[in-house]
Protein backbone atom coordinates (compact mmCIF):
# COMPACT_ATOMS: atom_id res chain seq x y z
CA UNK A 1 0.00 0.00 0.00
CA UNK A 2 1.85 3.24 -0.74
CA UNK A 3 0.80 6.81 1.03
CA UNK A 4 2.50 10.05 1.44
CA UNK A 5 5.39 8.55 3.42
CA UNK A 6 6.34 7.49 0.12
CA UNK A 7 7.63 10.75 -0.54
CA UNK A 8 10.83 11.20 1.13
CA UNK A 9 12.59 14.33 2.60
CA UNK A 10 13.92 14.76 -1.06
CA UNK A 11 10.74 15.47 -2.90
CA UNK A 12 9.05 17.59 -0.38
CA UNK A 13 12.48 19.47 -0.30
CA UNK A 14 12.03 19.39 -4.31
CA UNK A 15 8.69 20.73 -4.13
CA UNK A 16 9.28 23.56 -1.65
CA UNK A 17 12.05 24.44 -4.68
CA UNK A 18 9.89 24.38 -6.99
CA UNK A 19 7.48 26.93 -5.03
CA UNK A 20 9.66 28.75 -3.81
CA UNK A 21 10.99 29.21 -7.74
CA UNK A 22 7.59 29.75 -8.99
CA UNK A 23 6.85 32.42 -6.85
CA UNK A 24 10.01 34.66 -7.05
CA UNK A 25 9.73 33.99 -11.07
CA UNK A 26 5.84 34.99 -11.25
CA UNK A 27 6.41 37.94 -8.29
CA UNK A 28 9.82 39.32 -10.76
CA UNK A 29 7.81 39.35 -13.99
CA UNK A 30 4.85 41.29 -12.89
CA UNK A 31 7.72 43.75 -11.78
CA UNK A 32 9.92 43.46 -15.00
CA UNK A 33 7.08 42.47 -17.47
CA UNK A 34 4.26 45.44 -16.58
CA UNK A 35 6.81 48.22 -17.76
CA UNK A 36 7.36 46.05 -21.21
CA UNK A 37 3.75 45.55 -21.56
CA UNK A 38 2.52 48.98 -21.30
CA UNK A 39 5.29 50.34 -23.26
CA UNK A 40 4.30 47.58 -26.03
CA UNK A 41 0.16 48.61 -25.79
CA UNK A 42 0.94 52.31 -26.12
CA UNK A 43 4.05 52.62 -28.46
CA UNK A 44 4.05 53.82 -31.93
CA UNK A 45 7.75 53.05 -32.33
CA UNK A 46 9.09 50.80 -35.05
CA UNK A 47 10.86 49.08 -32.26
CA UNK A 48 7.51 47.21 -31.37
CA UNK A 49 7.63 43.98 -33.29
CA UNK A 50 11.03 43.53 -32.73
CA UNK A 51 10.38 44.20 -28.72
CA UNK A 52 7.02 41.62 -29.06
CA UNK A 53 9.33 39.07 -30.90
CA UNK A 54 11.87 38.97 -28.14
CA UNK A 55 9.54 38.40 -25.66
CA UNK A 56 7.67 35.94 -27.41
CA UNK A 57 10.64 33.57 -28.18
CA UNK A 58 10.50 31.29 -25.84
CA UNK A 59 7.14 30.40 -27.08
CA UNK A 60 8.55 28.46 -29.84
CA UNK A 61 12.22 27.58 -29.04
CA UNK A 62 12.58 24.72 -27.71
CA UNK A 63 14.03 24.87 -24.07
CA UNK A 64 17.14 23.10 -25.40
CA UNK A 65 18.58 26.04 -26.97
CA UNK A 66 17.87 28.08 -24.58
CA UNK A 67 19.41 25.56 -21.93
CA UNK A 68 22.43 25.38 -24.20
CA UNK A 69 22.77 29.40 -24.92
CA UNK A 70 23.00 30.00 -21.15
CA UNK A 71 25.00 27.54 -20.04
CA UNK A 72 27.40 28.68 -22.38
CA UNK A 73 26.77 32.54 -22.20
CA UNK A 74 26.52 32.11 -18.41
CA UNK A 75 29.94 29.99 -18.32
CA UNK A 76 33.12 31.31 -17.47
CA UNK A 77 33.75 31.96 -21.33
CA UNK A 78 30.95 33.69 -21.86
CA UNK A 79 29.81 37.44 -21.26
CA UNK A 80 27.45 36.47 -19.09
CA UNK A 81 29.91 34.66 -16.71
CA UNK A 82 32.41 37.39 -17.41
CA UNK A 83 29.99 39.82 -15.50
CA UNK A 84 29.00 37.77 -12.82
CA UNK A 85 32.51 36.85 -11.95
CA UNK A 86 33.52 40.38 -12.29
CA UNK A 87 30.98 41.30 -9.84
CA UNK A 88 32.14 38.55 -7.44
CA UNK A 89 28.89 36.26 -7.63
CA UNK A 90 30.43 33.58 -9.21
CA UNK A 91 29.23 31.82 -12.20
CA UNK A 92 25.36 31.51 -12.53
CA UNK A 93 24.67 27.74 -13.75
CA UNK A 94 24.10 25.46 -11.02
CA UNK A 95 22.74 27.88 -8.80
CA UNK A 96 19.07 29.17 -7.69
CA UNK A 97 19.75 32.73 -9.25
CA UNK A 98 20.96 30.84 -12.24
CA UNK A 99 17.81 29.20 -12.06
CA UNK A 100 15.58 31.92 -11.52
CA UNK A 101 17.24 34.24 -14.63
CA UNK A 102 16.78 31.19 -16.68
CA UNK A 103 12.69 30.78 -15.41
CA UNK A 104 12.37 34.64 -15.81
CA UNK A 105 13.29 34.49 -19.31
CA UNK A 106 11.47 31.61 -19.92
CA UNK A 107 8.29 32.27 -18.67
CA UNK A 108 8.66 35.97 -19.77
CA UNK A 109 5.47 35.98 -22.26
CA UNK A 110 3.41 33.57 -20.37
CA UNK A 111 3.04 37.54 -18.14
CA UNK A 112 3.66 40.16 -20.87
CA UNK A 113 1.42 39.13 -22.87
CA UNK A 114 -1.82 38.56 -20.78
CA UNK A 115 -1.09 42.35 -19.62
CA UNK A 116 -0.51 43.66 -22.93
CA UNK A 117 -3.54 42.60 -24.03
CA UNK A 118 -5.33 43.64 -21.07
CA UNK A 119 -3.69 46.91 -21.02
CA UNK A 120 -4.67 47.08 -25.25
CA UNK A 121 -8.17 46.62 -24.37
CA UNK A 122 -8.64 49.22 -21.63
CA UNK A 123 -7.43 51.87 -24.72
CA UNK A 124 -6.89 55.68 -23.68
CA UNK A 125 -10.39 56.65 -22.74
CA UNK A 126 -10.13 55.99 -19.29
CA UNK A 127 -7.12 57.81 -18.63
CA UNK A 128 -8.08 60.22 -20.86
CA UNK A 129 -11.08 60.85 -18.37
CA UNK A 130 -8.81 60.18 -15.32
CA UNK A 131 -5.82 63.44 -16.55
CA UNK A 132 -9.39 65.67 -16.84
CA UNK A 133 -9.77 65.20 -13.37
CA UNK A 134 -6.09 66.31 -12.79
CA UNK A 135 -5.14 63.06 -12.12
CA UNK A 136 -1.52 62.17 -12.74
CA UNK A 137 0.17 59.52 -14.53
CA UNK A 138 1.59 57.29 -11.55
CA UNK A 139 -2.05 57.79 -10.11
CA UNK A 140 -4.32 56.93 -12.96
CA UNK A 141 -1.80 53.48 -13.71
CA UNK A 142 -2.54 52.72 -9.98
CA UNK A 143 -6.21 53.68 -9.22
CA UNK A 144 -7.37 53.29 -13.10
CA UNK A 145 -5.72 50.96 -14.97
CA UNK A 146 -4.74 48.62 -12.80
CA UNK A 147 -7.78 47.92 -11.65
CA UNK A 148 -8.92 47.78 -14.61
CA UNK A 149 -6.86 45.32 -15.91
CA UNK A 150 -7.14 42.90 -13.03
CA UNK A 151 -8.39 39.80 -15.30
CA UNK A 152 -4.78 40.09 -17.36
CA UNK A 153 -2.88 40.63 -14.17
CA UNK A 154 -4.07 37.36 -12.86
CA UNK A 155 -4.25 35.59 -16.11
CA UNK A 156 -0.77 36.25 -16.12
CA UNK A 157 0.55 35.35 -12.42
CA UNK A 158 -1.80 32.43 -12.78
CA UNK A 159 0.02 31.03 -15.92
CA UNK A 160 3.47 32.58 -14.67
CA UNK A 161 3.57 30.54 -12.25
CA UNK A 162 2.03 27.16 -13.22
CA UNK A 163 4.98 27.39 -16.37
CA UNK A 164 7.65 27.56 -14.29
CA UNK A 165 6.50 25.12 -12.25
CA UNK A 166 6.51 22.88 -15.65
CA UNK A 167 9.86 24.00 -16.55
CA UNK A 168 12.11 20.86 -17.34
CA UNK A 169 14.60 21.23 -20.34
CA UNK A 170 16.21 24.68 -19.22
CA UNK A 171 16.47 23.02 -15.37
CA UNK A 172 17.89 20.11 -16.45
CA UNK A 173 20.84 21.50 -18.79
CA UNK A 174 21.82 24.47 -16.20
CA UNK A 175 20.53 23.08 -13.01
CA UNK A 176 22.97 20.18 -11.97
CA UNK A 177 20.34 17.97 -10.27
CA UNK A 178 21.62 19.48 -6.54
CA UNK A 179 18.91 18.82 -4.17
CA UNK A 180 17.58 22.02 -2.57
CA UNK A 181 19.14 24.28 -4.97
CA UNK A 182 18.55 22.78 -8.55
CA UNK A 183 16.20 19.75 -7.89
CA UNK A 184 12.70 20.94 -8.80
CA UNK A 185 9.75 18.59 -8.98
CA UNK A 186 9.75 17.79 -12.41
CA UNK A 187 13.52 16.79 -12.58
CA UNK A 188 12.96 14.92 -9.43
CA UNK A 189 10.31 12.99 -11.21
CA UNK A 190 12.44 11.89 -14.52
CA UNK A 191 14.83 10.93 -12.06
CA UNK A 192 12.31 8.38 -10.02
CA UNK A 193 11.28 7.42 -13.38
CA UNK A 194 15.06 6.41 -13.86
CA UNK A 195 15.76 4.71 -11.12
CA UNK A 196 12.63 2.80 -11.70
CA UNK A 197 11.25 3.96 -8.36
CA UNK A 198 7.68 4.30 -10.34
CA UNK A 199 5.55 4.55 -6.76
CA UNK A 200 7.60 8.08 -5.67
CA UNK A 201 6.98 9.10 -9.96
CA UNK A 202 3.70 8.49 -9.64
CA UNK A 203 2.89 10.61 -6.43
CA UNK A 204 4.59 13.10 -7.67
CA UNK A 205 3.81 13.23 -11.29
CA UNK A 206 -0.08 12.77 -10.10
CA UNK A 207 0.31 15.78 -7.74
CA UNK A 208 1.36 17.77 -11.02
CA UNK A 209 -1.84 16.36 -12.91
CA UNK A 210 -3.70 17.65 -9.82
CA UNK A 211 -2.31 21.31 -9.70
CA UNK A 212 -2.61 21.40 -12.91
CA UNK A 213 -6.07 20.88 -13.68
CA UNK A 214 -7.11 22.99 -10.26
CA UNK A 215 -4.99 25.83 -11.76
CA UNK A 216 -6.60 26.24 -14.99
CA UNK A 217 -10.23 24.68 -13.73
CA UNK A 218 -9.48 28.19 -11.63
CA UNK A 219 -8.34 30.17 -14.92
CA UNK A 220 -11.33 29.67 -17.01
CA UNK A 221 -13.63 29.70 -14.39
CA UNK A 222 -12.54 33.36 -13.39
CA UNK A 223 -12.13 34.22 -16.64
CA UNK A 224 -15.84 33.23 -17.77
CA UNK A 225 -17.17 35.15 -14.81
CA UNK A 226 -15.24 38.30 -15.79
CA UNK A 227 -16.54 37.98 -19.20
CA UNK A 228 -19.99 37.34 -17.87
CA UNK A 229 -20.19 40.14 -15.81
CA UNK A 230 -18.80 42.38 -18.52
CA UNK A 231 -21.70 41.27 -20.60
CA UNK B 1 28.00 6.39 -70.98
CA UNK B 2 25.98 8.17 -68.45
CA UNK B 3 22.72 5.88 -69.10
CA UNK B 4 25.37 3.19 -68.63
CA UNK B 5 26.80 4.75 -64.91
CA UNK B 6 23.12 5.40 -64.17
CA UNK B 7 22.21 1.70 -64.48
CA UNK B 8 25.23 0.30 -62.74
CA UNK B 9 24.66 2.93 -60.23
CA UNK B 10 21.03 1.80 -60.13
CA UNK B 11 21.78 -1.98 -60.12
CA UNK B 12 24.74 -1.88 -57.10
CA UNK B 13 21.99 0.13 -55.32
CA UNK B 14 19.65 -1.93 -55.56
CA UNK B 15 21.68 -5.23 -54.43
CA UNK B 16 22.66 -3.02 -51.55
CA UNK B 17 19.64 -2.64 -50.84
CA UNK B 18 18.12 -6.43 -51.39
CA UNK B 19 21.43 -7.03 -48.21
CA UNK B 20 21.24 -4.44 -46.46
CA UNK B 21 19.45 -4.50 -43.05
CA UNK B 22 19.01 -2.24 -40.26
CA UNK B 23 19.68 -2.46 -37.15
CA UNK B 24 18.52 -0.42 -34.09
CA UNK B 25 21.19 0.02 -31.07
CA UNK B 26 20.82 1.93 -27.70
CA UNK B 27 24.56 2.65 -26.89
CA UNK B 28 25.83 3.75 -22.99
CA UNK B 29 26.78 7.90 -23.53
CA UNK B 30 30.16 7.68 -22.40
CA UNK B 31 30.55 5.10 -25.85
CA UNK B 32 28.30 7.19 -28.32
CA UNK B 33 31.82 8.73 -29.89
CA UNK B 34 33.32 5.41 -30.60
CA UNK B 35 30.26 4.10 -31.74
CA UNK B 36 29.68 6.37 -34.66
CA UNK B 37 33.04 5.40 -36.12
CA UNK B 38 32.31 1.63 -35.49
CA UNK B 39 28.49 2.39 -36.68
CA UNK B 40 30.18 4.31 -40.23
CA UNK B 41 32.87 1.23 -40.73
CA UNK B 42 30.01 -1.32 -40.44
CA UNK B 43 27.95 0.11 -42.74
CA UNK B 44 30.80 0.27 -45.19
CA UNK B 45 31.75 -3.14 -44.70
CA UNK B 46 28.75 -4.97 -44.50
CA UNK B 47 25.82 -2.65 -46.27
CA UNK B 48 24.39 -2.41 -42.80
CA UNK B 49 22.93 0.04 -41.21
CA UNK B 50 23.40 0.44 -37.46
CA UNK B 51 20.40 3.57 -36.38
CA UNK B 52 22.07 4.61 -32.95
CA UNK B 53 20.31 6.48 -30.29
CA UNK B 54 22.80 7.44 -27.03
CA UNK B 55 21.94 7.73 -23.57
CA UNK B 56 22.33 6.77 -20.05
CA UNK B 57 21.80 2.96 -19.73
CA UNK B 58 19.47 3.00 -16.64
CA UNK B 59 16.92 5.56 -18.73
CA UNK B 60 17.42 2.84 -21.58
CA UNK B 61 16.76 0.07 -19.30
CA UNK B 62 13.30 1.21 -17.99
CA UNK B 63 12.25 2.20 -22.00
CA UNK B 64 13.43 -1.32 -23.42
CA UNK B 65 11.34 -2.71 -20.33
CA UNK B 66 8.35 -0.43 -21.56
CA UNK B 67 8.72 -1.64 -24.93
CA UNK B 68 11.27 0.67 -26.93
CA UNK B 69 11.86 -0.70 -29.89
CA UNK B 70 15.47 -1.16 -29.27
CA UNK B 71 17.18 -4.08 -31.20
CA UNK B 72 20.94 -4.32 -29.25
CA UNK B 73 22.17 -2.34 -25.98
CA UNK B 74 25.53 -1.58 -25.45
CA UNK B 75 25.35 -1.09 -21.67
CA UNK B 76 27.96 1.21 -19.85
CA UNK B 77 27.77 -2.36 -17.03
CA UNK B 78 27.44 -5.48 -17.06
CA UNK B 79 24.35 -5.63 -14.81
CA UNK B 80 21.71 -4.48 -16.74
CA UNK B 81 21.84 -6.88 -20.02
CA UNK B 82 22.31 -9.49 -17.28
CA UNK B 83 19.04 -7.84 -15.59
CA UNK B 84 17.03 -8.07 -19.09
CA UNK B 85 18.77 -11.47 -19.74
CA UNK B 86 16.71 -13.21 -16.12
CA UNK B 87 13.67 -10.92 -17.25
CA UNK B 88 13.18 -12.61 -20.66
CA UNK B 89 13.41 -8.93 -22.55
CA UNK B 90 17.07 -9.96 -23.84
CA UNK B 91 18.05 -13.35 -25.95
CA UNK B 92 19.98 -15.23 -23.82
CA UNK B 93 24.25 -16.29 -24.21
CA UNK B 94 23.99 -13.36 -26.73
CA UNK B 95 25.83 -10.98 -24.11
CA UNK B 96 29.75 -9.90 -23.98
CA UNK B 97 31.85 -7.64 -22.75
CA UNK B 98 32.80 -5.17 -25.91
CA UNK B 99 34.92 -2.79 -23.59
CA UNK B 100 36.24 -2.19 -20.10
CA UNK B 101 35.97 1.38 -19.37
CA UNK B 102 37.79 4.12 -17.42
CA UNK B 103 37.20 6.48 -14.92
CA UNK B 104 39.23 9.57 -15.33
CA UNK B 105 38.74 13.07 -13.44
CA UNK B 106 39.02 15.87 -15.88
CA UNK B 107 39.30 19.80 -16.05
CA UNK B 108 39.00 21.44 -19.60
CA UNK B 109 41.51 23.81 -18.12
CA UNK B 110 45.19 22.73 -18.74
CA UNK B 111 46.68 22.74 -15.15
CA UNK B 112 44.23 22.11 -12.94
CA UNK B 113 43.82 17.94 -12.64
CA UNK B 114 47.10 17.03 -10.95
CA UNK B 115 48.13 13.18 -12.30
CA UNK B 116 47.51 12.13 -8.55
CA UNK B 117 44.09 13.56 -8.01
CA UNK B 118 45.71 15.50 -5.02
CA UNK B 119 43.42 18.04 -6.26
CA UNK B 120 39.93 16.52 -4.73
CA UNK B 121 42.01 16.39 -1.45
CA UNK B 122 42.82 20.41 -1.91
CA UNK B 123 38.86 21.01 -2.52
CA UNK B 124 39.49 24.28 -4.02
CA UNK B 125 36.26 24.25 -6.80
CA UNK B 126 32.99 25.12 -6.46
CA UNK B 127 31.84 22.34 -8.36
CA UNK B 128 32.63 18.94 -8.70
CA UNK B 129 30.38 17.30 -11.47
CA UNK B 130 29.48 13.25 -11.90
CA UNK B 131 26.78 11.71 -14.04
CA UNK B 132 23.88 10.35 -11.92
CA UNK B 133 25.20 7.65 -9.72
CA UNK B 134 21.65 5.81 -9.73
CA UNK B 135 21.61 5.87 -13.56
CA UNK B 136 24.71 6.05 -14.61
CA UNK B 137 27.29 3.31 -13.94
CA UNK B 138 30.45 5.93 -14.24
CA UNK B 139 28.53 7.98 -11.78
CA UNK B 140 28.12 5.03 -9.19
CA UNK B 141 31.96 4.24 -10.41
CA UNK B 142 32.93 8.27 -9.07
CA UNK B 143 30.66 7.77 -5.91
CA UNK B 144 32.80 4.80 -5.46
CA UNK B 145 36.48 6.43 -5.83
CA UNK B 146 35.05 9.13 -2.97
CA UNK B 147 33.87 6.78 -1.05
CA UNK B 148 37.44 4.89 -0.94
CA UNK B 149 39.68 8.14 -1.02
CA UNK B 150 37.67 9.42 2.56
CA UNK B 151 36.14 12.50 0.42
CA UNK B 152 32.54 11.73 -0.45
CA UNK B 153 31.24 13.44 2.87
CA UNK B 154 33.62 16.95 2.27
CA UNK B 155 32.94 16.81 -1.42
CA UNK B 156 29.27 15.76 -1.72
CA UNK B 157 27.85 19.57 -1.09
CA UNK B 158 29.85 20.52 -4.62
CA UNK B 159 28.15 17.75 -6.50
CA UNK B 160 27.06 18.60 -9.50
CA UNK B 161 25.18 15.64 -11.65
CA UNK B 162 24.85 15.04 -15.41
CA UNK B 163 22.29 13.44 -16.81
CA UNK B 164 23.99 10.91 -18.28
CA UNK B 165 27.95 10.63 -18.90
CA UNK B 166 27.76 13.41 -21.73
CA UNK B 167 26.18 16.02 -20.14
CA UNK B 168 28.47 15.36 -17.28
CA UNK B 169 31.29 16.00 -19.58
CA UNK B 170 29.76 18.89 -20.93
CA UNK B 171 29.21 20.84 -17.66
CA UNK B 172 33.07 20.32 -17.35
CA UNK B 173 33.69 21.11 -21.33
CA UNK B 174 32.17 24.27 -20.54
CA UNK B 175 33.70 25.41 -17.65
CA UNK B 176 30.72 25.53 -15.66
CA UNK B 177 31.76 22.88 -13.07
CA UNK B 178 35.89 23.01 -12.69
CA UNK B 179 36.21 19.38 -12.86
CA UNK B 180 34.50 15.86 -13.19
CA UNK B 181 34.38 12.18 -13.58
CA UNK B 182 34.39 11.57 -17.11
CA UNK B 183 34.92 8.63 -19.15
CA UNK B 184 38.44 8.30 -20.72
CA UNK B 185 36.75 7.57 -23.78
CA UNK B 186 35.26 11.00 -23.93
CA UNK B 187 38.64 12.93 -23.65
CA UNK B 188 41.46 10.98 -25.40
CA UNK B 189 41.41 9.85 -28.80
CA UNK B 190 44.28 7.90 -30.70
CA UNK B 191 45.81 7.64 -27.15
CA UNK B 192 45.45 11.34 -26.31
CA UNK B 193 43.99 13.57 -24.24
CA UNK B 194 42.06 15.88 -26.60
CA UNK B 195 42.43 18.98 -24.16
CA UNK B 196 42.55 19.97 -20.30
CA UNK B 197 44.41 18.08 -17.52
CA UNK B 198 43.20 14.72 -16.14
CA UNK B 199 43.73 12.25 -13.23
CA UNK B 200 43.68 8.57 -14.52
CA UNK B 201 41.84 6.91 -11.28
CA UNK B 202 43.89 3.83 -10.68
CA UNK B 203 41.95 0.93 -10.86
CA UNK B 204 41.77 -0.23 -7.41
CA UNK B 205 39.73 2.35 -6.51
CA UNK B 206 36.66 1.30 -7.58
CA UNK B 207 35.33 -1.98 -9.72
CA UNK B 208 36.26 -2.47 -13.03
CA UNK B 209 33.64 -0.63 -15.36
CA UNK B 210 32.71 -4.11 -17.46
CA UNK B 211 30.46 -2.53 -20.55
CA UNK B 212 28.16 -5.66 -21.83
CA UNK B 213 26.54 -5.72 -25.15
CA UNK B 214 23.14 -7.66 -25.39
CA UNK B 215 20.86 -8.82 -28.11
CA UNK B 216 17.57 -7.73 -27.13
CA UNK B 217 13.89 -9.43 -28.07
CA UNK B 218 13.43 -7.23 -30.39
CA UNK B 219 16.53 -8.01 -32.59
CA UNK B 220 15.55 -11.87 -32.31
CA UNK B 221 16.10 -13.21 -35.65
CA UNK B 222 17.27 -9.65 -37.44
CA UNK B 223 20.72 -10.87 -39.58
CA UNK B 224 21.90 -6.97 -39.24
CA UNK B 225 21.81 -7.21 -35.23
CA UNK B 226 23.82 -10.80 -35.16
CA UNK B 227 26.41 -9.15 -37.98
CA UNK B 228 26.72 -5.86 -35.54
CA UNK B 229 27.49 -8.20 -32.35
CA UNK B 230 30.14 -10.04 -34.88
CA UNK B 231 31.74 -6.83 -36.00
CA UNK B 232 31.84 -5.59 -32.49
CA UNK B 233 33.74 -8.54 -31.53
CA UNK B 234 36.33 -8.19 -34.73
CA UNK B 235 39.78 -7.01 -34.82
CA UNK B 236 38.85 -3.64 -36.56
CA UNK B 237 36.20 -2.26 -34.02
CA UNK B 238 38.50 -3.44 -30.81
CA UNK B 239 41.48 -1.50 -32.94
CA UNK B 240 38.89 1.58 -33.17
CA UNK B 241 37.58 0.48 -29.08
CA UNK B 242 41.25 0.58 -27.54
CA UNK B 243 41.80 4.10 -29.40
CA UNK B 244 39.39 5.28 -27.39
CA UNK B 245 41.17 4.28 -23.84
CA UNK B 246 38.95 1.14 -23.51
CA UNK B 247 40.77 -1.66 -22.15
CA UNK B 248 39.78 -5.42 -23.49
Amino acid sequence: MTNLADLNTVDLSAIKLTLELASLTTGLLLVIGTPIAWWLAHTQSRLKGMVGAVVALPLVLPPTVLGFYMLVVMGPQGPVGHLTQALGLGLLPFTFPGLLLASVLYTMPFVVQPVQNAFEAIGERPMEAAATLRAGPWDTFFTVVVPLARPGFLTAAILGFAHTVGEFGIVLMIGGNIPGKTRVVSVQIYDHVEAMEYTQAHWLAGGMVVFAFLVLFALYTFNNSVNRARG
Amino acid sequence: MIRLLLVSLALLGASALALAGEVQVAVAANFAVPMQQIAADFEKDTGHKAVVSAGATGKFYAQIQNGAPFEILLSADDATPAKLEQEGIAVPGSRFTYAIGKLVLWSAKPVFVDDKGKVLKEGKFAHLALANPKTAPYGAAALEVLKNLGLLDTLSPKFVQGENIAQTQQFVATGNAELGFVALSQVQKDGELTGGSAWFVPGNLYKPIRQDAVILAKGKGNAAATAFMDYLKGDKAKTVIKSFGYTL
